[in-house]
């Protein structure tokens, strides 16, 4: 069949006689007609997603005060922005928290808070020069007050998400929310059907000057997103509008208990259907999208991947991990995306908002490198001490006092005939025990549960358990569970101040 | 239904809610319980048909009784939707409806306060 221009399809915007779908209610058609009736019949397919988008920000001016300054640092409510460019100009981040409120207020709440036209207080300090004297300055500001207010977001609309979950045995507090323990429960990220790029998966139509819909207002894309991972099909979009003309229904700050601020955007993209090959793409359903699930409980880059799963499933509100049935639920919401999406095939239906072609296409090929570390994190081998002296399983409390005495140390692992960690025994047991006549069996006295250290794990990791349960040692053991060493938060301080 | 039951140190040391159930012979589920050295604080799963007996008995025995209407409230100018909090709530309370927004049974909360600080939007609160 012949293409559809983006010309075409305009001019059927202009004369009202635009038919436009959203992307849930694409496949029925493409299903009904045929990639190539859907494309004869059908002129755009709109998309949309409402979610935590961290890499979020804005561009403000405020305009030049008298005596004027040039801002080297500038907080708004408090809130740190970047202000290392000409006199008054700066960039507030989503995650950037407030250095009086913590985690509770930050950047997202500055953008939400002049969104919705509240007033936002500004402090500057500068240096002063003969042509900026000024060296501090406070005032107060809407967002009526300032000359540009830019969203401007360096990674947006990611294609996909991972789903997280928690294999450990304790409670995860993390950017997709609390994850409880042994997989009580798992979470994802929801746009699946309306997902942009998944809606275009080789940016035929989406790239570089594409118009958005972003938070309400008319935006663009500007670029392939830092990250962007098309070959993995973690693609992103570097997007901006004017945050003058959004809508604060979209710009919503937002708090991950224990982790930190974030930004919920809404973005809608509207795919013009120029031919069957795109039509065919727009039909992608729940049931095509697959991704994986993983085990949060392992702080590292590469997490382990339990198992990979569709949208379909993750949205029937309960999957199976490792035979378990565990509950899921989103992060973003499937319900404004869904809004999104029809809010903008009405605003096209009506002749408001028109879809451009891209000016320059997005590379649809290519993966994320992982950071170059050149001064490798030291892991707990490098640091522990090797020389452990254990205890084994069935001796006395008699014993153990013995060699605590002659070693002079606090703690001392319990192993069983096979060298395999069984428990922990402290001086401190050991006076308690004794002082309370129990002098026998050590099983008695010993601590069963034992928080460990894995001979390969990151030091960082060790500091962070060292912290949270509140001990001073660790016993060191290797994937056969056998004690290898030991590792003492005075061997941690002592590696840190070297750096 | 359900009720939250305060009591004073003195009477927390008494088997209060067995003298109870012994009496009313009501089905009573503890939901959830905090005794600290300055009282205790117990929500209690009341059979809607003997609420009026089970109150009686305890406040004969001295403690006080506050009848949780809603015992966790949603912002709905603050949500957004997102079901963040369902997958974290032990009791089933938050589900989504058929248009994807969020609906709360909330006679099944034990007001554990998991999904208050699981929702990003600062939307849930507990009440009193
Ligand atoms: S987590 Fe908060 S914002 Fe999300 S659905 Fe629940 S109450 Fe609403
Ligand atoms: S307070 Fe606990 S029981 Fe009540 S709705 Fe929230 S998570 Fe569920």
């Amino acid at each position: 069949m012949g293409e559809k221009t983006i010309q075409d399809i305009n001019a059927r915007i202009a004369d009202g006689s635009v038919h436009v779908v959203t992307a849930e209610e694409m496949p029925h058609i493409v299903a009904e007609l045929g990639p190539e009736g859907a494309a004869r019949e059908v002129d755009i397919v709109t998309t949309g997603t409402f979610g935590a988008m961290c890499s979020s920000g804005a561009w403000l001016n405020f305009g030049h005060s008298d005596p004027p300054i040039k801002m080297q640092k500038v907080w708004l409510n408090d809130v740190e922005a970047y202000s290392g460019l000409a006199a008054v100009d700066a960039y507030i981040g989503a995650t950037q928290m407030s250095e009086t409120r913590g985690m509770e207020y930050g950047g997202a709440h500055v953008i939400e808070d002049l969104v919705c036209g509240k007033s936002v207080d500004i402090h500057a300090t500068a240096h002063g020069t003969d042509c900026y004297p000024r060296k501090v300055l406070d005032t107060t500001v809407t967002i009526d007050d300032i000359n540009q207010a830019v969203m401007m977001n360096p990674r947006n609309a990611y294609q996909k998400y991972n789903v997280a979950t928690n294999c450990s045995d304790r409670t995860l507090y993390t950017y997709m929310g609390t994850l409880l323990p042994n997989n009580g429960n798992a979470t994802y990220s929801a746009a699946g059907v309306l997902s942009p790029i998944f809606n275009d998966p080789t940016y035929q139509t989406i790239g570089v000057g594409t118009r958005i819909f972003l938070c309400g207002a008319q935006g663009y894309i500007t670029g392939e997103g830092t990250q962007h991972d098309p070959s993995n099909n973690f693609g992103t979009l570097m997007v901006q509008g004017d945050l003058k003309k959004m809508n604060k229904k979209y710009v919503r700050g937002a708090t991950f208990h224990k982790y930190g601020v974030s930004l919920y955007v809404g973005i809608g993209i509207p795919i013009p259907i120029l031919n069957a090959d795109i039509a065919k793409a727009t039909a992608v359903t729940d049931a095509n999208i697959t991704t994986n699930v993983l085990d949060y409980g392992v702080a590292r880059r590469s997490r382990p991947v339990l198992r990979q799963v569709t949208y379909e499933e993750l949205k029937s509100g309960m999957i199976d991990i490792n035979g378990n049935e565990v509950t899921t639920s989103p992060m973003s919401s499937f319900h404004e995306a869904r809004g999104i999406a029809l809010e903008l095939k009405e605003s096209i239906r009506k002749g408001l908002f028109y879809p451009t072609l891209p000016v320059e296409r997005l590379p649809n090929e290519g993966v994320s490198k992982p950071m170059k570390q050149i001064k490798e994190q030291p892991t707990v081998a490098d640091v522990m001490a090797s020389r452990v002296t254990t205890i084994k399983q069935g001796l006395t409390v008699e014993d153990a006092a013995k060699v605590i005495m002659e070693g002079n140390f606090n703690h001392l692992p319990v192993v069983s005939d096979e060298d395999k960690l069984v428990g922990i025994i402290t001086a401190w047991d050991v006076a308690k025990a004794v002082a309370q006549n129990k002098r026998d069996k050590l099983d008695d006295i010993m601590t069963r549960t034992v928080i460990t250290a894995d001979i390969t794990e990151p030091i960082e990791t060790t500091a962070r358990k060292l912290e949270q349960h509140n001990i001073s040692a660790l016993p060191v053991i290797n994937n056969k569970n056998i004690v290898v060493g030991i590792i003492t938060s005075d061997d941690i301080s002592k590696l840190m101040t070297r750096r | 239904m359900k009720i939250t039951l305060y009591a004073t140190p003195e009477i927390t040391a008494k088997p209060l809610i067995a003298e109870v159930i012994l009496e009313t012979k009501a089905l009573l589920n503890i939901d959830r319980a905090d005794v600290k050295p300055k009282g205790g604080e117990v929500v209690i799963d009341v059979p809607q048909d003997r609420y009026d007996e089970v109150t009686k008995a305890f406040e004969k025995r001295g403690a006080r009784i506050i009848r949780l209407e809603l015992p966790v409230i949603k912002d709905d100018d603050e949500c957004v939707n997102c079901g963040a909090c369902i997958s974290v709530c032990p009791t089933g309370v938050i589900s989504f409806k058929d248009d994807w927004s969020i609906e709360m049974d909330v006679s099944k909360c034990v007001q554990c306060g998991t999904c208050v600080t699981m929702c990003p939007h600062g939307a849930l609160t507990l009440s009193e």
